[in-house]
């Protein structure tokens, strides 16, 4: 059994409120931050841990905060992103929900590190319930002394404050976030200036996702390099997978990074296997985004080597046999599952929430969409293989953000691992398009 | 039919005033604007579960900016319905994680339950609109319908589907929000 770094206490009861929490080490982190380090030293502790961020880029937290400008004078702002939307995510919400304090301890000795006086939650508007949850939870860290003015007679001073999305997945992207929170559409900017420079209301603003910022209390109470001692190489510590599809047991795992992907979906202690006895087919190991993989590229390395829940593993091979932790959205699908119909459905989804900003997104996503939907229904033809994967192409590195990304290479990926699959529902329409139809295998193309 | 009386010009409650008071709090004075979202969200709760452009304009006052730039977002998120609704809107899951548990199959049967169609205007009894949306982050729990506030997860079996849609039919008012009292007149007025 893995340790749990941030869900240990999950399941106690009356864990939302702040006796409990408190009583079960709760805010530790924020008294030994504000009365014993300096903001640099958590700042510092941080880099040590190696945590990355846990939203889908991966990118160093540590990093990330130092990157912060600090102009005399100017004040900045600490952001949490709690836009959770990438199809096959789910852990922010659970987080929240049950651990409410755990992201306000980490958002007051994380915003302690940047020096920010005021800091925001962007949740994203689907969950206000949530946003009620953590709003009664400010309210107990108030009361208690925790936020507001002179925190513990430190001097420090913090407001904290929830924020609600109106639906779109776009403003998961930092930038668009940002636009939101100031009351705008989610369009996002060209970068640079970057948020660390020019962020919220134009200050220096850093943005980090709900579990990095979770992270944070304990790395603080044990020591970065204790953090860094879990976990695999440059995949540190614990990481919330949000685990969904045609398993047994879906659910929000938190594993020590480098559990054996074999380990994860078939072990009793996770996911428990495939539903109905079946066989497992393909996996989107990181949220939508990242590229498909079949059964045997998600298992084992194009090397052989078993593959492992680390952002390296996960990578290896790159993109040709490879994929990405992302945000840890692991989507399994069983032998049944018509892969058509599902990279149909993922570029619905991403032609719905292009923000329409670039051409090659707004335009490219329709015609992924359009495309794919006439394959699926039996109306495709032979070229159409081969403009997909033409436009994914050219929506690729040609637009202001990721979103661009995010469409293109579910498409691609499935094209390069079951190509014969759109092949077989562009030469056998009939068959393949027959409800509850399952692609008998390459043998029906001979 | 037009109507030959002016239209009443739409009041936010004591309590929304309230509300909304405290929102604009959280941002910088000159930053009114970003109350944008949660005003919008306040608005559709009091008026009906749906944001009119009379409603919209309210909003703009307000906020003290432009009705164009309450506009431009209220087009542009996908939470604000543009046009009246039922009394209760069913938010159904469509994306990946859903439709591999089943969400197509729940959107038929909650159209034939109901007699609402998706993406159209309210069942006759004027009780269901069925709306599809995108990724609910409850891929966990699919298929998932999200119902105001409330998540209703794990929609495989007649009788989860069933249980979801007699409480909807049995609810007089939508649940008080937080910052309403109960009996509140605001408060069961609409919805």
């Amino acid at each position: 059994m893995g340790r749990k770094l941030l869900t240990e206490h999950i399941n106690v009861e009356g864990i939302d409120t702040f006796e409990v929490y408190r009583k079960h080490g709760g805010y530790r982190s924020v008294e030994k931050a504000l009365k014993t380090m300096t903001p640099d030293e958590v700042v510092e502790e941080v880099k040590k841990s190696g945590l990355r961020g846990r939203g889908g880029a991966g990118f160093p937290t540590g990093l990330k905060w130092s990157f912060l400008a600090k102009p005399e004078g100017v004040p900045r702002y600490l952001v949490c992103n709690a836009d959770e939307s990438e199809p096959g995510t789910f852990k922010d919400r659970q987080l929240m929900s049950k651990l409410p304090h755990l992201l306000i301890e980490g958002m007051i000795t994380s915003s302690y590190a940047l020096g920010a006086n005021t800091s925001y939650i962007y949740i994203r508007g689907e969950l206000l319930y949530v946003l009620r949850i953590l709003e009664k939870a400010i309210a107990e860290a108030y009361a208690a002394g925790f936020l507001g003015k002179n925190i513990l007679g430190s001097g420090y001073d913090l407001d904290l404050y929830v924020h609600p999305g109106g639906g779109a997945y776009i403003c998961g992207e930092e930038t668009a976030l940002l636009e939101s929170l100031e009351g705008k559409r989610g369009n996002p900017r060209n970068k640079p200036p970057f948020p660390a420079v020019q962020g919220l209301y134009a200050r220096p603003t850093v943005v980090n996702n709900v579990e990095s910022i979770a992270a944070v209390p304990v790395i603080v109470n044990d020591g970065g390099d204790e953090y860094a001692k879990i976990g695999v190489g440059k995949s540190t510590g614990t990481k919330l997978i949000s685990a969904c599809g045609h398993l047994n047991k879906p659910g929000i795992y938190e594993i020590e990074l480098g559990v054996p992907v074999e380990e994860f979906i078939y072990s009793d202690e996770y996911c428990g296997g495939i539903w109905k006895g079946r066989d497992l087919k393909a996996v989107v190991a990181g949220g939508s985004s990242v590229p498909i993989l079949p059964k045997e590229l998600i298992l084992k390395t194009a090397a052989g080597e078993n593959r492992l829940m680390t952002y390296e593993s996960l990578s290896d091979g790159g993109f040709v046999t490879g994929t990405m932790l992302g945000s840890g959205g692991f989507i399994a699908m069983d032998e049944t599952t018509c892969i058509v119909r599902n990279t149909w459905n993922f570029s619905r989804f991403y032609h719905h929430e292009s923000c329409g900003q670039c051409s090659p997104c707004r335009e490219g996503t329709g015609w992924l969409e359009k495309i794919l939907h006439r394959l699926e229904h039996g109306h495709g033809n032979e070229r159409d293989i081969d403009v997909l994967a033409s436009v994914a192409k050219q929506i690729e590195g040609n637009t202001i953000c990721p979103l661009g990304e995010a469409a293109a290479w579910p498409v691609s990926a499935a094209i390069r691992h079951f190509r014969d699959e759109f092949e077989w529902h562009i030469r056998h329409p009939q068959e393949a398009t027959r409800p509850g139809a399952v692609y008998p295998g390459k043998a029906v193309l001979a | 039919m037009e109507s030959t009386t002016a239209p009443v010009k739409p009041q936010f409650s004591e309590a929304a005033k309230a509300e909304i008071d405290r929102i604009c709090k959280q941002y910088p004075e000159e930053r009114r604007k970003s109350a944008m979202l949660p005003v919008l969200h306040i608005a559709q709760a009091e008026f009906g579960g749906w944001v009119a452009p009379e409603v919209q304009d309210l909003v703009a006052e307000v906020l003290g900016v432009k009705p164009i730039e309450v506009y431009e977002v209220s087009t542009f998120y996908t939470m604000f319905n543009l046009k009246p609704v039922g009394k209760h809107v069913l938010e159904i899951c469509r994306t990946g994680p859903c439709q591999l548990r089943g969400s197509d199959e729940l959107t038929l049967e909650l159209e034939r339950i109901t007699g609402a169609k998706v993406g159209e205007g309210p069942s006759a009894d004027g009780l269901f609109t069925l709306k599809e949306v995108e990724c609910l982050a409850a891929c966990g729990f699919a298929p998932v319908v999200q119902v105001r506030e409330k998540y209703y997860e794990q929609l495989d079996t007649e009788a989860s589907v069933n249980a979801m849609l007699s409480e909807l039919r049995n609810m007089v008012h939508r649940p008080a929000l937080p910052w309403e009292e109960k009996g509140l007149p605001n408060a069961v007025a609409n919805n």
